[in-house]
């Protein structure tokens, strides 16, 4: 079982590889629309993929309201 | 054209409609993969009815106001139809606010009953603000888990009278909805529409767009908006069409939808839209040096055959490889809430995918001005709809004024604000605050806004006042937000920011701290209703005798300034 820091580490990596900004550059409290420029689109573009990643279902509304990497982690911990 | 004449009210010809084409499907909800839901207009009754009776059952009464908080999903639907039998008045509220945002809408409406998701209720329940709304004594709680605790809810499903309900009947000029335009600050914008604006704005629209049974009409514009209750509920049913509903509106899901479904009409945003046509771009662009000529070669020639007019089968044979993917049957794209630029239209238009853009106001009852597509123009907004004059107030010598709308659509004004409608409502005449002018072909163009508010992409309305709580106890002597095209207008509808004017103390200086503190509040907004950029200003705001800034003396000032250097970028 993942703890929630290794989670929130695997959102940061996934984030910066597919929007393609440098590993090691977001951070857990970063806002993530300001840090990569994305749209709502793309942020469920994002979940998508964290779904793939990590072999759960996440329902759009689990992100509404999320702007940041580290509750966004907290949201797909609790699915875990 | 449809003749709506003899109703009087939503509730009665709707409930017309669902005995007449009872065993056709007006629902299809779609989770991901999995059908949920596939509903004829007989289910739906069925479905309905047994609310209306459980709202009746509780005291529900005719003019009492109901607000439903939900993603689209056929219980939304279902729930705003036992409301108008009920004779009630609904309140569509935007699922995106945050609840303390929602609270204070649904006590402004003086809401009676709400109808919500249980996720939405989680949050809503776990806010301050419900304290403050007492009002809303019976709530409704869809999709909720066995074990869940729904703090004083009632589950949906479970809320069910027997017997049949009474049918209430209203008049025309009675209020139907009350849709909040914007304004969760202090002063909220409740559009009181009337039965009668929509039973003639779907005259109108389907004048133009018409639907029918085996049309089929993807809803992804959230339903409380005035867009998708007319296209998305009220005219596809009034006409006997089917609305489909994705509960999840991932990209790959949506793209899945129009070919699973073969959708006619779909409403979209315009940065959905956009990006449609990015992914549409990038597919063209990898395609192999050959075809992509040929492919070139036939949008050249589908552009030349369509030149006067769409002529969507000949365009669905051209160029297959376009219209397959979206299921073969899509007539037109609505494209609503914000402005779209030409070249997007044109983009579409150009695959023989006509996009209807038009010009509407939530105030007018959706929309104003559209797209007749005969011939397609990308560079207007369209002709005004039929029962809808449009003149151009005070005209430049250039022909551009402020838009101004009268007609049957209008609403009656804002709830608890007669000054405000009064402001907005001049002798009949709708002020849109838009600045328009017409062309010769009687075609209505846009250039900007005369009001202190932008309009993003998502097609959301925001007021500079509504944000400004987030900016209070600044460091600084005192500021106030506008739209940046207020100040130093740009003759544009697209790309509207927001900025942040900044008086501070003597001696006091724009710092990285200050610069910080500004960004982190700003991140506490939703995405879409941040500041871009500070200006400075070295003077005391101009204010009335009640200390309130007056925001266009100051406007006027800030004007003065050079926007490229006087701009800062946050």
């Amino acid at each position: 079982m993942r703890t929630l820091e290794q989670t929130t580490q695997e959102v940061l990596d996934l984030a910066s590889k597919h929007f393609n900004v440098p590993a090691g550059s977001l951070a857990p409290e970063d806002d993530f629309f300001k840090k990569l420029g994305i749209d709502s689109l793309q942020t469920l573009e994002m979940l998508s993929r964290l779904e793939n990643h990590f072999g759960i279902e996440l329902p759009d509304y689990e992100v509404q309201g999320v702007s940041d990497f580290r509750t966004l982690a907290s949201r797909i911990q609790s699915r875990l | 054209m449809l003749d709506l004449s003899k109703y009087q009210s939503i509730g009665a010809s709707l409930k017309d409609a669902l005995g007449k084409f009872s065993g056709e499907v007006c629902l299809i909800e779609s989770d991901r993969e999995r059908e949920k839901e596939r509903l004829a207009y007989r289910d739906f009754k069925e479905r309905a009815h047994p609310l209306a009776k459980a709202l009746q059952d509780a005291g529900f009464v005719a003019g009492d106001r109901a607000s439903i908080i939900m993603t689209n999903q056929s219980k939304w639907l279902i729930s705003a139809y036992a409301v108008f039998y009920a004779g009630g008045v609904l309140v569509p509220l935007d699922y995106k606010l945050t609840p303390d945002e929602q609270w204070q809408l649904l006590k402004h409406s003086g809401t009676k009953v709400l109808i919500t998701e249980y996720p939405i209720w989680r949050q809503l329940s776990a806010a301050e603000g419900r304290s403050a709304a007492t009002n809303a004594r019976t709530v409704l709680v869809t999709e909720a888990p066995h074990s869940a605790d729904l703090g004083g809810a009632q589950r949906w499903e479970e809320f069910q009278g027997s017997g049949e309900p009474a049918f209430v009947p209203r008049i025309r000029k009675d209020v139907a909805c009350i849709v909040y335009s914007s304004g969760t600050g202090g002063r909220p914008k409740g559009c009181m529409m009337t039965h009668e604006n929509y039973l003639e704005q779907c005259v109108a629209l389907t004048s133009i767009y018409p639907f029918a049974p085996g049309v089929r009409y993807l809803s992804i514009l959230p339903t409380n908006h005035a867009i998708d209750f007319m296209v998305g509920f009220f005219g596809p049913f009034i006409c006997g069409a089917a609305v489909v509903h994705l509960r999840t509106l991932r990209p790959e899901y949506v793209r899945e939808a129009f070919s699973k479904y073969k959708i006619t009409y779909v409403s979209l945003v315009p940065l959905v839209l956009k990006n449609l046509q990015k992914g549409l771009q990038t597919r063209f662009d990898e395609l192999p040096s050959g075809k992509r000529k040929v492919f070139n070669a036939m949008v050249a020639v589908n552009k030349a055959l369509t030149k006067s007019r769409p002529r969507l089968g000949l365009s669905r044979r051209l160029l297959k490889q376009v219209h397959e993917p979206f299921g073969g049957e899509l007539r037109t794209i609505i494209v609503g809430g914000a402005f779209t630029e030409p070249q997007t239209l044109q983009f579409f238009y150009n695959l023989g995918i006509p996009v209807a853009n038009g010009y509407g106001l939530t105030e007018a009852g959706t929309a104003i001005t559209v797209n007749d597509l005969k011939p397609f123009r990308a560079d207007t907004v369209g002709k005004p709809l039929p029962g809808m004059e449009v003149r151009i107030v005070s005209p430049s010598a250039d022909g551009i004024g402020e838009v101004s709308v009268r007609s049957k659509t209008i609403m009656s004004g804002y709830l608890n604000e007669p000054e405000l409608t009064a402001e907005t409502i001049v002798d009949g005449w709708l002020m849109t605050g838009d600045l328009g002018r017409f062309d010769p072909e009687g075609h209505l163009q846009l250039f900007g806004r005369k009001k202190n508010m932008i309009v993003t992409e998502e097609g959301k309305n925001i007021y500079p006042e509504d944000i400004e709580a987030v900016f209070e106890s600044l460091p600084v002597k005192e500021f106030c937000i506008f739209a940046a095209n207020y100040i130093w207008p740009q003759r544009s509808m697209v790309g509207e920011q927001l900025l942040l004017a900044l008086h501070l103390e003597p001696g006091q200086t724009y710092t990285e701290e200050l610069r910080r503190d500004i960004s982190a509040r700003n991140s506490k907004l939703l995405n879409y209703k941040r500041i871009h950029g500070v200006v400075l200003f070295d003077e005391d705001f101009p204010r009335t005798a009640s200390l309130k800034i007056k925001r266009n003396a100051l406007a006027e000032q800030l004007a003065k300034l050079d926007r490229a250097t006087a701009f800062l970028p946050l």
